[in-house]
């Protein structure tokens, strides 16, 4: 009786300790660590997560992202397809070549008449430049190119054009952003914009800013690509996903890059 | 006459509709089959604290509910849980007992959160919280 009356002492304890809940991860604007991270009043993911997640991503020997990278550099100088080239053929050194192009896709294409992400853009150059099998969304290799590709433009602020030829897109984007869907009726707006900084049970909200994608998800226990985080997103609320590569996501994708602007490229980023 | 999908479909509409008066607080509920539908089904904890204890992590989206009781009664409790876009049409808070709504998954189309016995157990638990 006393042990059971000791045991229920201690559990309201516990109870009243842990309350508030949640312990947000430590964030101070002005701290100098977070200034990369921040931009206006847009934070990135990164100063959402907490600190074990942040120093995996800090340390490029520490991230699992890097194995995907690693295959992406192995790829890059891998001769593929009928006219006997390797991306290295035309584009020569990433290093030299691809410092920017990461933080301006999605893009309109004058050639294919529409606006295509960095995924598809490295699927024509296969399938055009290369003579060489499309890759598969999300398939390990388009995953590792897209990585490798977008890295090389980390530390350059997101920038895209949303107006000319991509504004159909744009304005596709944002309606998609602001629609309610799903049984749970919600919009994207609704937790990235209205609630962010609040909690859905233990899960703290953030912005949903999109500079750090390909992100190694510890949740997926591998790389993923930024469609599959918005798939995802979809299905939290029961909504019906778009097939990943479509023009709702590459529309969507404009949209949150936009959002993103002034945001500086992190990938490969590591979240929850 | 067989009824038509169209036919089921308007009759569905004009019983919602019917239903959302203070019809709600005249059906019996029972509060202790609310309390585990606020737990389960309805995920009320995403969003709000609740005096349920053994449920960790409630959420900070909405107001806590832990008097909820003593500000609102039934009919307007009822309203707040068929379909809050009548009361705020901005709100994050997902109608619990609506249909028709935009690209809902297959596995859920035509189905609501909560059935409208769900809802009257739900609203007379809610009563309880004062
Ligand atoms: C019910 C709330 C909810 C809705 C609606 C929602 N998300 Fe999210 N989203 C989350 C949660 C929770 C996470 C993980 C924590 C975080 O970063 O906010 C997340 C994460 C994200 C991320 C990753 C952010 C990062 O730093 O890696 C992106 C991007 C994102 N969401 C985009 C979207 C888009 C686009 C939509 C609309 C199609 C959407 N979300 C709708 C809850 C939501
Ligand atoms: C035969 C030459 C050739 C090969 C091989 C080639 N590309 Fe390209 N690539 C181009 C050309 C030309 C452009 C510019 C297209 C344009 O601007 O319309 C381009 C553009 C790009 C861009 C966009 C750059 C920007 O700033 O917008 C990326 C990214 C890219 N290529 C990646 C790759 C990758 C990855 C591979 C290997 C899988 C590859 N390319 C193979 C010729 C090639
Ligand atoms: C996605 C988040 C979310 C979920 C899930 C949710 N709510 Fe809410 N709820 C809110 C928000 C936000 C408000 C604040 C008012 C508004 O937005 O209109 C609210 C307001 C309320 C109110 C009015 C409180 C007052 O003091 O006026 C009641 C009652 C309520 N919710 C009950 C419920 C019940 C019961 C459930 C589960 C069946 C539920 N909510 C699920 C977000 C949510």
């Amino acid at each position: 009786m006393r042990a059971a009356r000791t045991i229920l002492a201690v559990l309201a304890l516990v109870l009243a300790v842990r309350s508030p809940a949640w312990a947000d991860p430590p964030f101070d604007p002005k701290d100098p660590a977070m200034a990369k991270y921040i931009s206006g009043d847009k934070r990135s993911g990164y100063t959402f997560a907490e600190p074990e997640t942040r120093a995996m991503q800090d340390d490029d020997f520490m991230n699992p992202a890097m194995l995907w990278v690693g295959k992406g550099e192995t790829l890059w100088s891998t001769v593929e397809g009928s006219a006997g080239k390797s991306c290295a053929s035309c584009h020569g050194k990433a290093e030299e070549t691809m410092t920017t192009a990461g933080a301006h896709y999605p893009k309109y294409d004058a050639g294919e008449r529409k606006v295509v992400n960095l995924e598809q853009r490295i699927n024509l150059c296969r399938s055009q430049a290369m003579g060489a099998a499309e890759w598969k969304y999300e398939s390990e290799p388009l995953l590792a190119m897209t990585t490798y590709v977008k890295m090389q433009s980390r530390g350059v602020p997101v920038s895209v054009v949303v107006d000319g030829p991509a504004a159909p897109w744009f304005d596709a984007g944002r309606r998609f952003y602001y629609e309610r869907r799903g049984l749970n009726d919600v919009a994207c707006a609704h937790c990235h914009v209205d609630h962010w900084g609040q909690h859905i049970r233990t899960e703290l909200l953030s912005q949903g800013m999109t500079n750090g994608f390909p992100t190694y998800r510890l949740k997926w226990q591998k790389l993923g690509s930024l469609h599959r985080r918005m798939a995802g997103c979809n299905e939290e609320i029961r909504a019906e996903p778009y097939p990943l590569g479509s023009f709702e996501y590459v529309a969507l994708e404009l949209y949150l890059a936009w959002r993103a602007q002034g945001l500086l490229v992190e990938t490969p980023s590591v979240r929850k | 006459m067989p009824a038509t999908p169209w036919m089921r479909h308007a009759m569905a509409c004009a019983m919602l509709v019917a239903w959302t008066a203070a019809a709600w607080a005249e059906m019996p509920g029972d509060a202790g089959r609310g309390r585990v539908a606020v737990i389960g089904k309805g995920n009320c904890l995403a969003c709000h604290h609740l005096p349920i204890p053994e449920e960790p992590d409630h959420g900070d989206i909405g107001p806590d509910l832990s008097t909820v009781g003593s500000r609102l009664g039934a009919t307007e409790l009822a309203a707040r849980i068929v379909d809050p876009k009548t009361i705020n049409p901005d709100t994050i808070m997902p109608s619990f007992f609506k249909t028709d709504l935009h690209r809902v998954a297959k596995d859920w189309q035509g189905q609501t959160i909560l059935t409208r016995q769900d809802v009257a157990d739900v609203v007379a638990y809610l009563l309880t919280l004062k």
